[in-house]
């Protein structure tokens, strides 16, 4: 997501599931969503069906997406940078781009600073002590008197993005990217064949991509190469287009917009840092200001970041929050390093007391989670069951025992190296939790789609809605604090707790203080006299949201979901006027229930849809109709540049604000199989292994090619879903148990027979399970040599019914993870492969 | 339950001039089944499962994505998964859903001995009722497609029933009404031939020139028919490239059966041969446990 945001401005599926069905290309990548999103997938089918449209599978493995797909070629887990720089290269150098889309709608025409440049794996400003960059040296040129940006609307300048692209790609030849990916060349040229076929205003396609790209130590710069890919074809904004980032969970969209992880507050604003002392600094820090005057000029729509924030602060702290107090900011938890999952663990494992390795901070000694299974989760399982057995206290609410309530049972994590229970002082308490039919509430897909559920059943027994849980806890710290006092009180004590029944909240009342309010009478900027939304109503969307404190709004970009209409994540209305699936009275779509965002790059540079058949936003002479346009709905073509969250209004190529590099490298994962083929010196991203190396306890070892020279990946099966279907038996009895899948040439050589054991070592440890010797993975020639891959997938652990119990799939990976969202490196790592023994777990 | 009232009956198993009653013209139903755009997600096990509140069975991960070996008597639908080398650089995870085939000429009908056990509804599906089923097994030679399930547990044969008693009120299959991809529809078969006919059309001009429906007349073709992309191959996908009811069966059925004073020598004469043929009945017919509950 964070490659999506520093592409195009938004952090989310550009386009939406019912949509692909207008794509005349689907390619399938980082991707198996025929296994893991089926219902989704029928649109892809329907694309098919009734527009003729191929669908173009790049796997590892030749999937259940493989089985239906037009087209399908393999690759080395892992080496999906190589193959999309392969199809950009393939695009320019058959001239297979929307060449009028890159001029006026990306950063192609832009140039950029004479410090840039790339040399032998490494861009300009990559300081070898601390493994970052110096992201200045990628910064955009601007003229030294008018101090506006340059650019060549001609493309023709040796430093503009068109070019240092070219440039930048050039070396991904078929033969190179066979080299690289094992990819035969002519089933590469395949599928940049039909790929490519969109690169024009006539034709359109799509790219659905999930985990299987999220989760590399290059997972950002592979998402970055296909958002790329698509820009130079012109496939963004338009219908049947985009870069589809399809969500691991039925609201893992929701939960990540709701400030899912440390580094963001609601709606993608920044956590505040501790040196942001106050909220000027903190909001001259975040609110992006733009060059831009040359070009059209830009709406930079983060401009109004203060007014995302101080309503969040309303909402947060209610009255308490005033214009003299900063709206509460002092009261904001301040965030002092890094607290993404790898460096909490990372912390707790070496203890409360230890010099750690996220914040400045000691580590926790206790832990509270919710829908959450740690043990499962994370990678390195064995170093995540020794961290928990470091914690005083842990909080586990779930509707089924799950591993990490019973991590300290050493009967069941022996084989991980769990301590003896004996050893273990961590007092659990288990909280018997509501399942997702057990509540209301709402869930935000993948495609952006907020959509009420209403309670199927009654928890059973004791059991409590989350809500419930969370505010009675924080009613009883809350007394705590009144009784007893205690640090930054105010920061408990003012918190906003106005619902009508505060031990459990109605959650239709969550989502009206997330759409927001007004809190005085608010009044028309152009005429003071009209009042445009009285004291106490429900905003309208969030260019109602204000940062004078008349109004409050709990996520700027959910506003519009519960307006003075009720609440619209219940509508279920399926008109679709125009045919093309928008659905505009179905639920609700942030922002602003645009189904397509960056729409106004569906059009030309007159307003006219590239392709009259699936417009996506027409400029009549007036105003821009079709979607909701993501656009000043009449602000003629040529005011504004398409991206308007980009603060210079364009879909950047070159993405500066990465932490790994502006455009895409291939580097090999931080457990390399081989040496890059590139630039050998450089073989894993440089950045990534300067975060692998922050990992520095004994449980972090990383394994290498000599030891360990089979490639593995990790996934997931339609039958079951994370790690809890295990204790449902009718999925079981479809999916019974873990197994292996294996090459037939490899199984041969090594003497494992289907059906029969066999056994994967990292150097984490070894696991055992049922071997699936299959045709499906295939013998890959990698520059010339021979390297195997295998995977398993991920369902099974210590816990539920005994005769479907498996072994815990993240104790074979590593610590390892991108350098801009911490996620793991779940899909490529190194074991070696054995027959097993029988009867070992 | 018996035969489901409301419906008429074509033909009855057992039956002296075939047993109908013929009074309404019902149009012939269908399922179809795409498998080109199949993706093998076992919606419709799990569905056709919990309709028929059939209870589990015991399964174990033996090197494939498919559920269980074959059919069971209390698992009716089953996604088999091949993998298939199509020609010199070709290859394809062929994914089928298996069940009763309701043929129009259903040799499990023809072979059972118990009169009604075994009808066949004016609409085509081909059912059994359980009340008259004497669990004989006579049924399962006589079926081309291996479909009939004995189960010790209450002496019955049992399959799938097309869900004739969701059809009778209106309703699909419970398997097409769970199916994500719509590559399983229900409705009346001429217009889903002409669906299937439109479909080959589309996958042969993707360069399958030897798409078809399969529809095999052998039986008289079946209320379930199936799109293949390699139409030429049906073994492929685990069907029978030319089924028909076997002669032993046909010639029981149209020799001797009318002869109704012998009626009763000929079911000891076919039971005499299957056990001859097939041995003593076994309380699980395919997987190791299959069939046992859990």
């Amino acid at each position: 997501m964070a490659s999506l945001a520093a592409t195009f401005g938004r952090g989310a599926m550009t386009n939406g599931w019912v949509d692909i069905k207008n794509a005349d290309v689907v390619l399938v990548m980082g991707s198996n969503a025929a296994e893991n999103h089926p219902c989704g997938f029928k649109w892809a089918i329907e694309a098919k069906k009734t527009r003729g449209a191929k669908i173009v599978s790049v796997d590892p493995r030749f999937t259940r997406t493989s089985s239906v797909a037009d087209v399908y070629a393999p690759l080395r887990p892992g080496t999906d940078v190589a193959f999309l720089n392969g199809l950009i290269n393939y695009a320019i150098t058959k001239n297979r781009f929307h060449e009028e889309y890159v001029r006026i709608h990306t950063n192609g025409p832009y140039v950029i600073n004479e410090k840039y440049g790339f040399n032998d794996g490494l861009f300009a400003g990559f300081d070898e002590s601390s493994g970052n960059y110096d992201k200045s040296a990628w910064a955009y040129d601007a003229d030294p008197k008018t101090k506006a940006y340059l650019v060549d609307k001609e493309m023709k300048h040796p430093r503009c993005i068109f070019q240092l692209l070219k440039k930048h790609v050039e070396r991904y030849t078929p033969e190179m990217v066979e080299r690289i990916c094992g990819t035969p060349k002519d089933e590469f040229l395949k599928v940049a064949e039909v790929v490519t076929s969109t690169g024009n205003a006539q034709r359109c396609g799509t790219i659905m991509y999930a985990l299987g790209w999220t989760q590399h130590s290059v997972g950002c710069q592979i998402i970055r190469a296909a958002a790329t890919l698509q820009l130079m074809l012109g496939n963004v904004g338009r219908p049947g287009g985009g870069v589809n980032a399809l969500r691991g969970h039925s609201n893992i969209q929701g939960a990540t917009d709701m400030a899912g992880t440390f580094e963001i507050l609601p709606g993608y604003l920044a956590t505040p840092r501790g040196e942001l002392t106050d909220l000027k600094t903190y909001l001259e820090k975040v609110t992006p200001t733009t060059l831009n005057k040359e070009t059209w000029a830009t709406m930079n729509y983060w401009s109004n970041y203060p007014k995302f924030m101080v309503s969040l602060l309303k909402a947060t702290y209610g009255k308490a929050a005033t214009k003299e107090n900063q709206w509460g900011y002092d009261w904001l938890p301040k965030t002092d390093g890094n607290y993404s999952w790898m460096f909490i663990f990372d912390d707790m494992y070496r203890g409360a007391k230890a010099n750690v390795a996220g914040g400045t901070e000691p580590g926790p000694e206790g832990f509270i989670t919710f829908g959450m299974n740690p043990v499962g989760i994370g990678p390195n399982s064995g170093k995540m069951i020794q961290a928990l057995s470091k914690l005083k206290w842990m909080v586990v609410g779930e509707n089924y025992e799950i591993e990490t309530a019973t991590f300290w049972d050493d009967k069941k994590t022996k084989a991980y190296g769990g301590p003896p229970s004996s050893q273990i002082q961590t007092e659990v308490f288990q909280l018997p939790c509501s399942g997702f039919a057990e509540k209301d509430g709402t869930f935000t897909n993948s495609a952006r789609w907020l959509q009420w559920k209403w309670k199927a059943i009654d928890p059973p027994g004791q059991a409590k809605t989350d809500q419930e849980v969370i505010a009675r806890l924080l009613l009883a710290v809350k007394d705590l604090y009144k009784k007893e006092g205690g640090p930054v009180p105010e920061q408990v004590l003012n918190m906003s707790w106005s619902y009508t029944n505060p031990v459990n909240p109605d959650l239709g009342e969550a989502l009206k203080e997330i759409n927001g309010k007004a809190l005085e009478d608010l009044k028309d900027p152009k005429d003071p006299s009209k009042i445009i939304r009285k004291a106490g109503e429900q905003l309208a969307g969030f260019g109602e949201v204000r940062d004078d404190g008349t109004t409050m709004c709990g996520n700027w970009l959910h506003s519009g979901c519960y307006t003075e209409a009720g609440n619209l994540a219940q509508r279920r209305n399926n008109a679709d006027p125009n045919g093309l699936g928008m659905f505009h009275q179905w639920g609700f779509s942030w922002p602003a229930n645009r189904r397509i965002m960056y729409n106004r790059a569906g059009a030309d540079a007159e307003g006219k849809p590239w392709d009259p058949t699936r417009p996506s936003i027409v400029w009549n002479g007036e105003k821009w109709v079709g979607d909701v346009p993501d656009m000043k709905p009449d602000a003629p073509p040529g005011t504004y540049g398409a991206f308007i969250m980009n603060a210079e209004g364009v879909g950047r190529l070159f993405a500066p604000s990465m932490n790994d590099g502006p455009m895409a490298e291939h580097y090999e994962a931080v457990e390399s199989a081989v040496p890059n083929a590139l630039h050998p010196k450089v073989t894993p991203s440089p950045t990534a292994v300067a975060l692998a190396k922050k990992m520095k306890s004994d449980k972090d070892v990383l394994g290498t090619a000599d030891k360990f020279p089979v490639v593995c990946t990790t996934y997931r099966l339609t039958e079951h879903y994370h790690y809890w279907t295990h204790h449902t038996n009718i999925l079981n009895q479809l999916q019974p148990g873990f197994f292996i899948e294996i090459p037939e040439e490899l199984a041969k050589e090594k003497g494992i027979v289907n059906g029969g054991r066999a056994k994967v070592t990292s150097a984490r440890g070894s696991i055992e399970g049922v071997a699936m010797v299959t045709k499906r993975l295939r013998k890959l020639a990698i520059d010339g040599k021979q390297v195997w891959h295998i995977g398993f997938p991920i369902h099974w652990g210590y816990e539920g019914d005994p005769r479907h119990t498996g072994p815990l799939a993240n104790f074979m990976t590593p610590s390892a993870m991108d350098p801009n969202t911490w996620t793991p490196e779940f899909k490529t790592f190194l074991v070696t492969l054995e027959k097993g023994g029988e009867g070992v777990a | 339950m018996g035969a489901i009232q409301g419906f008429e009956i074509r033909r009855s198993s057992a039956a002296l001039r075939g047993g109908g009653t013929m009074l309404r013209q019902q149009p012939t139903v269908a399922k179809y089944i795409d498998t080109s755009i199949c993706i093998g997600c076992k919606a419709c096990e799990v569905a056709c499962q919990e309709w028929n509140d059939l209870p589990l069975v015991k399964t174990e991960q033996v090197g494939t994505y498919q559920t269980m070996p074959s059919l069971a008597p209390n698992f009716w639908n089953l996604i088999q998964f091949r993998e298939i080398d199509t020609g010199p650089h070709g290859f394809a995870w062929l994914l089928r859903k298996d069940q009763c085939m309701h043929c129009a000429d259903p040799g499990c009908l023809a072979a059972c001995p118990a009169p009604g056990a075994i009808v066949q509804y004016q609409n085509g599906i081909v059912d059994v009722d359980p009340e008259k089923c004497i669990g004989c097994g006579l049924c399962e030679p006589g079926c081309p497609f291996d479909v009939p399930r004995y189960t010790a547990r209450d002496n019955k044969m049992a399959k799938c029933t097309l869900c004739v008693d969701r059809v009778t009120v209106g309703l699909e299959p419970a398997c097409i009404k769970a199916c994500p991809t719509g590559c399983l529809q229900f409705g009346d078969k001429s217009s889903l031939l002409a669906l299937g006919a439109h479909r080959v059309k589309q996958l042969q001009d993707d360069g399958f020139a030897s798409a078809a429906v399969y529809d095999p007349p052998g039986v008289g073709g079946t209320s379930v028919i199936t799109v293949l992309k390699h139409g030429d191959h049906p073994e492929w996908y685990g069907l029978p490239k030319d089924p028909s009811v076997p002669t032993t069966v046909s010639l029981w059925k149209r020799v001797l059966h009318p002869i109704g004073f012998v009626a009763m020598a000929a079911a000891i004469f076919g039971a005499i041969g299957h056990f001859m043929a097939f041995g003593p009945k076994k309380p699980v017919d395919t997987a190791k446990d299959a069939g046992k509950e859990v």
